[in-house]
């Protein structure tokens, strides 16, 4: 085993580590949860956690591997959370079993999420660079609105869903049969969802998403992925599909955003569009930036972190956003400016010059 | 689109008789040959009846003062620009409705003036990026590490590294490509060009920035690839000694022109030439 | 008449996104950059105002001058801590700072001002005799009132659009951005000074913003720390759709956007406003990818 590891390729090996502390993580927290050791609060946030690990391991996909910006990533988390609440409430009558449920509310927010980002990526990935960050945005912004007008019920007679555009219709206008249930209200979001999430059914997803992202980005198609974030003009010359692989990281990331959705919004029983605005996108690519553009692991803690953070320092919550903005001026700062990174340079030098001199 | 095609199933075209090609590439259908091609930036016609043919084995040379379309014209080959007027033949057959990812397909790889590689990935992996095409699985069986991956991945590594070693580079094959020495980058696009398998080899400027010694090195290089793959080259390149050594047929621009063709010997000896690069003399202008 | 009406707001609307939309227009132009907390600013010039106005009992013709160049001074400050270390950085670093800085205004705001709208009393309107608010002018027998805002601010816009083509076409200054905005470079071989010329843009699209401010407030009568971020982003779709970096085109783009969000507010739907402004954004990019008026540059090889 050990032997294996020691042959195993240097970017495999970090991959290796990924997981196993992943699953260590998983291991330690599922035993304190189950001895009752976490706070009620903190046991609360582990499935958001796991959530807003997804989220930001996707849109790394999207920001660090493809290069481009992506402001609407949210967007496609709120498609898998409504289409998710949809499948799993509708089929509660005919599947009983909630895990089996929740599994298939994971991949139908999944696959709405990637239809979303199929269309959406077909005008998107015609633009570049600002464009292509405005127009990210505009598509989050126009399915918030979307899923504002929808008002879904479900009976006997199966799904009935209103597009409510004047903003004159209500739940009555379902005309649901005896015993039917209403699932989204239009701008009132979805209420009484059965909330059947779990930690567990975060961390596999988790396990899942950095399975195909890490992967993804050591195979052939990973590879095509990034020759476009280093140099379009040059991945062309040697042959590669520029749509086609611009596709498929947008689509897979919008992918596992919505399976995140999904588990996100059978973890509430009430849930709002709003949720998932502009500023959730923020938040999100908060996360990214701060972990590291293309750097997985930093995702991780980050989006572990900044989720607990805030709660945590629940007297400090006005200033939080406030501290978010600071600290992303200063990272990107830090991070592009030349002198400054040479300052930075010279200070980890200077420490370890400082470390082997006390050794 | 992109459909890969043999030597021999192309139609043969019959060369035009002031076209240079060496002999030993005279009875087939010629790699390249471009009738008319021009370009028009704005009102600027860039480039303009632009008429070159390549055999499938000849080195080629394309030079011309500064700013005279030579980088426009390795721009049109390969499509990134897509030409104002006239065509161009590749291997026989039009390439109008091809795109640069349907050419490069077909066989035509190049490399950049201004260095452009991979910087953020690795010697190897840039090469393998040349090999793209080349490496048979998809995006499913990578992702679930299917035997197709493990048994695809071995090849294009072995492949990669006896690419690397025409250069001598395997040694860097880990390296950070943006991290190379600025000879080594160069060298490293030639590469990944060639790990397209391509047949035809377009060159801007490979031997700028380098020294006296890495430039015999390059052209010794360049010919023992062409002997070894048997595919055209065709190189832009200010250095003379380099072009007027290894170039079998060489071309001349000027103002988007093609003033000269010829071997190395008669375009020495060309007054037009020499009027383009040194100027007119004080007498005759008069 | 009722057509015309929701016409009028339009305009009206579209003139404060054109006002807001030349400071996005300006800055791209010369910096090459999205300046995401330009919208903001807007914020800030209202809140200046408003406590300019209704703390210290200014008029307006004072209040607004001293915002705009309260806010001039801001947006050059932002300009020299946080963008101008940025120059040479890849635009998604500078796009993502900048997206700090817009939640760094906001969340100052909601700290210093409080959360809770404040009401912002129109300047533009007149007591009558009686005790009954003149707000506009009506006509065709009190079928269609034009308010004072509207007229106000669909005469700044023109005012501020022709004083900007004058700026930029005859004035030394002006020329300097243009250079600038052409090639940096080139222009500092000339001996234009670009950092001051940048800096000199990002306050006038700052003052801009102030007056925008001042503008949308007046119209909304209501101010709050996310009043300038749906505007600012509608200003930016604006600028785009003109084609980014092209006044005359930002004043297009501008009031074509307030119409439609005004038209499809009253035909189609209020909940969908935005998205069929954005729909009509992604669909003009497809078209057009530089925007209405904007110069498509491809990438030199």
């Amino acid at each position: 085993m050990l032997k294996w590891f020691k042959n195993a390729k240097k970017e495999n090996r970090t991959d290796y580590l990924t997981y196993l502390g992943v699953v260590l993580a998983f291991i330690i927290i599922a035993i304190l949860n189950n001895a009752g050791l976490l706070p009620r609060s903190r046991a609360g946030q582990l499935v958001p956690i796991c959530c807003y690990i997804v989220m930001a391991v996707s849109l790394n996909l999207t920001v660090g591997i493809l290069g481009e910006l992506s402001l609407g990533h949210a967007g496609f988390m709120s498609v898998g959370a409504f289409s998710g609440v949809i499948a799993s409430q509708a089929l509660a009558a005919s599947i009983p079993s909630a895990p089996l449920r929740l599994l298939i509310a994971m991949v139908v927010g999944a696959l709405f999420a990637a239809v979303a980002g199929f269309i959406i990526g077909m005008p998107v990935l015609r633009l570049h660079g600002d464009y292509l960050a405005i127009v990210t945005l505009a598509f989050g912004e126009i399915i918030k609105e979307i899923i504002n007008c929808l008002i879904v019920g479900s009976d006997a007679n199966g799904l009935h869903v209103i597009f409510n555009v004047k903003g004159l219709k209500t739940a009555e206008d379902l005309n649901l049969l005896e015993g039917g249930k209403i699932i989204i209200k239009g701008a009132q979001g979805a209420a009484g969802t059965e909330t059947i999430s779990s930690f567990t059914a975060g961390f596999i997803l988790v396990m899942i998403t950095l399975i195909i992202v890490l992967n993804l980005v050591r195979s052939r198609s990973g590879r095509a992925i990034m020759a476009l974030r280093d140099n379009r003009i040059a991945a062309e010359s040697v042959g590669i599909n520029v749509t086609e692989y611009k596709m498929m990281g947008f689509v897979t990331s919008a992918t596992l955003a919505g399976a995140a959705g999904a588990l996100y919004g059978l973890n509430y029983s009430n849930l709002l569009a709003t949720k998932f605005d502009f500023n959730t996108s923020i938040l999100v690519l908060v996360f990214v930036v701060l972990g590291g553009l293309g750097n997985i692991w930093g995702s991780i803690i980050a989006a572990t972190v900044l989720t607990i953070l805030p709660e945590a320092l629940r007297g400090f919550d006005s200033y939080r956003m406030l501290v978010y903005a600071i600290v992303l001026i200063l990272v990107m700062l830090g991070t592009n400016n030349e002198k400054l990174k040479i300052f930075f340079a010279g200070l980890a030098k200077k420490a370890k010059k400082a470390k082997k001199g006390g050794a | 689109m992109g459909k890969v095609k043999s030597v021999n199933d192309s139609p043969l075209v019959p060369l035009p008789t002031n076209a240079f090609v060496p002999e030993r590439d005279l009875l087939k259908t010629p790699i390249l040959e471009t009738r008319h091609l021009g370009i028009d930036f704005g009102g600027l016609k860039a480039v303009e009846d632009f008429n070159l043919i390549i055999g499938r084995t000849e080195i080629a040379g394309l030079i011309g003062p500064n700013g005279a379309g030579k980088t426009t014209i390795f721009n049109l080959l390969t499509k990134v620009y897509q030409p104002t007027r006239g065509t161009i033949l590749f291997d026989g057959y039009d390439t109008h409705e091809m795109d640069t990812v349907a050419l490069n397909k077909a066989g035509v790889a190049r490399t950049f003036q201004n260095i452009r590689l991979f910087n953020n990935l690795t010697v190897e992996d840039n090469v393998k990026l040349g090999l793209h095409n080349d490496i048979k699985y998809g995006m499913v069986p990578g992702i679930l590490r299917l035997p197709s991956y493990w048994k695809e991945e071995k090849r294009s590594h072995e492949k990669a590294m006896e690419l690397l070693s025409i250069f001598n580079m395997e040694g860097m094959a880990s390296w950070q490509a943006g991290s190379l020495p600025y000879g080594a980058q160069r060298r490293l696009e030639i590469i990944r060009a060639l790990a397209t398998d391509p047949k035809l080899l377009l060159l801007d400027e490979p031997a700028a920035g380098m020294n006296p010694s890495e430039t015999a090195e390059l052209m010794e290089n360049i010919v023992a690839i062409r002997d070894r793959f048997q595919i055209a080259v065709l190189l832009i390149e200010h250095d003379m000694n380099l072009v007027m050594s290894i170039c079998e047929g060489i071309a001349v621009l000027n103002f988007g022109k093609l003033i000269a063709k010829g071997t190395p010997e008669q375009i020495q000896a060309n007054p037009v030439v020499i009027e383009a690069y040194l100027g007119k003399k004080h007498g005759e202008e008069a | 008449m009722e057509f015309l009406s929701y016409l009028i707001s339009g305009i009206s609307l579209g003139s404060v996104y054109a006002i807001i939309a030349l400071g996005y227009t300006m800055v791209y132009g010369i910096a090459k950059m999205l300046n995401f907390a330009h919208g903001d600013v807007i914020m800030v010039g209202g809140y200046l105002s408003y406590y300019a106005m209704f703390s210290f009992g200014l008029p307006w013709f004072v209040a607004l001058p001293a915002s705009m160049i309260v806010c001039a001074c801001i947006g050059m400050l932002i300009e020299r801590l946080a963008y101008k270390p940025l120059r040479q950085a890849p635009s998604l670093a500078v796009l993502i700072t900048a997206i700090g800085v817009s939640y760094f205004l906001q969340n100052s705001a909601l700290l210093i001002f409080g959360a809770n709208p404040k009401t912002y009393s129109n300047p533009f309107q007149s007591v009558n005799p009686d005790g009954s608010i003149n707000a506009g002018i009506s006509l065709f027998g009190g079928q269609l009132t034009i308010t004072y805002v509207s007229i106000v601010t669909i005469i700044s816009c023109i005012i501020i659009m022709l004083a900007l083509n004058f700026f930029t076409s005859k004035t030394k200054m002006g020329k300097a951005m243009r250079a600038c905005s052409e090639d940096k470079g080139a222009a500092q071989l000339m001996g234009i000074n670009v950092n001051r010329t940048i800096s000199i843009t990002f306050a006038i699209g700052s003052a801009l913003a102030a007056v925008a401010g001042v503008l949308l407030c007046s119209s909304y009568t209501l101010i709050q720390p996310t009043t300038g971020s749906m505007p600012g982003i509608r200003a930016f779709t604006a600028a785009v759709f003109g084609g980014i970096g092209s006044i005359p085109g930002a004043f297009l783009g501008g009031l074509l956007i307030g119409i439609i969000e005004s038209l499809a507010k009253a035909y189609i739907s209020t909940q969908l406003s935005n998205s069929i402004v954005f729909a009509v954004l992604i669909i003009v990019l497809l078209v057009r990818p530089a925007g209405l008026l904007g110069k498509y540059v491809p990438e030199k090889v």
